[in-house]
């Protein structure tokens, strides 16, 4: 007969609090909650302008409340740390090359900043003008 | 003059435990003194009952992983004198315990199987062809994935293999990914049916950790992430081609 009697360790539902790295991984993907609220926000706001000036105004008053000006201030700095540590993965699916040398990640990380600033600037000019 | 370490080992004695109990050992060390000549110094002087696995001594069978204070550690490759406040030592993260330190990485070694980690060619070239020749960049494609040591460091970094055992995991899709980008195989249609799956590259939601604990600077969340590139143009690819 078998001696043998292999014990499973089990997860737990705070598996992620236990170790730093991975606790950090948690933060970056919870950026999604904001974010899916975010946008449903966003849409809404669509939605109103559709109605008329009226409905809309009434919904940009909404978005000036101090709470819903936090909820964007969070949004905004969780989706910013999302993409900063996202931008540091990056260079690890891209395999490009130049001749026979290796594009180094610092060019692959610095363009995507340069693509982020670069699309923040239209964004602003779009909004502005 | 040795200093002395207390040294926390997780214990399991499956014929008298019904769940693994700590136990702490007084380890007299020096600078240079491993974790694993520890445990060898706890087996000889203190308690012989201690089991637990090792064989080369140098970072290169892959047999002694360990968890050091929750991290995934080569206990060859882990120095007591980094630990000043102690260490508590634990058998490798996700596999089932199967007496102390020793973990059952049956699953682990038949996923490594799975992906026909060896180079695949139905027509090889004949000698009279020469020789295969690889350029610096054809082998800097595949040459860091080929390092692992198959410690399964990695399956217990991993929390997607840890919630969901189907997943074919961190090394064994790097060393999927190593047969796939080399030249002279030609495996890679074969392969891709695994990258592809559910429990293939898509499994993956790029923790990283994988490549932060591998000893042997692997990166297998890399080799993951471009198994993912190559999973999506075999999709585009596919759809053209419809039938095959
Ligand atoms: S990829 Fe690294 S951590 Fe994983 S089994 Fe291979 S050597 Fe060990
Ligand atoms: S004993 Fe071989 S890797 Fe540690």
């Amino acid at each position: 007969m078998t001696k043998r009697k292999p014990y499973e360790r089990k997860m737990g539902a705070t598996w992620w609090l236990k170790n730093a790295f991975h606790t950090k991984y948690i933060i970056r993907e919870g950026s999604s909650l904001v974010i899916a609220i975010y946008s449903m926000v966003l849409l809404f706001g669509l939605f109103r302008l559709s109605q008329g000036t009226d409905a809309f105004n009434g919904w940009l008053g909404a978005m000036s409340q101090p709470a819903w000006l936090a909820f964007h201030l969070l949004t905004l700095v969780w989706t910013l740390y999302h993409s900063i540590t996202w931008f540091s993965l990056a260079p690890k699916a891209a395999n490009l090359w130049l001749g026979q040398k290796r594009v180094p990640d610092s060019w692959i990380v610095n363009s995507m900043y340069g693509a982020l600033a670069g699309i923040s600037v239209v964004g602003l000019v779009l909004v502005l003008i | 003059m040795a200093e002395v370490m207390k040294i926390e080992i997780l214990r399991y004695r499956p014929e008298t435990d019904k769940e693994p109990v700590w136990q702490t050992f007084d380890v007299p060390f020096t600078r240079e003194m491993s974790l694993l000549e520890a445990l060898a110094y706890i087996k000889d002087e203190l308690d012989p009952t201690l089991s637990y696995r090792w064989s080369c001594r140098m970072a290169i069978c892959g047999s002694c992983g360990m968890m050091v204070n929750g991290i995934p550690k080569l206990g060859c490759k882990t120095f007591l004198r980094d630990y000043p406040k102690g260490m508590k030592v634990e058998a490798l993260a996700n596999f089932p315990i199967e007496r102390d330190l020793v973990v059952d990485m049956s699953d682990f070694i038949e996923k490594l199987e799975s992906v026909k980690p060896y180079i695949i060619n139905d027509n090889p070239k004949s000698l009279d062809d020469g020789c295969h020749t690889q350029s610096p960049k054809d082998m800097a494609q595949y040459k860091q994935f080929s390092m692992c040591i198959n410690c399964g460091l990695c399956y217990a970094a991993c929390p997607q293999y840890g919630l969901d055992k189907s997943f074919t995991g961190p090394a064994a899709l790097a060393i999927l990914h190593r047969y796939n980008q080399d030249n002279r195989d030609a495996g890679k249609a074969e392969r891709m049916k695994i990258v592809n799956a559910e429990e293939g590259a898509w499994g993956c939601t790029f923790v990283g950790y994988c490549s932060q604990v591998c000893p042997k600077d692997v990166d297998p969340a890399a080799a993951i992430q471009l198994g993912k590139v190559d999973s999506a143009k075999d999709y585009v690819i596919a759809m053209f081609k419809p039938g095959e």
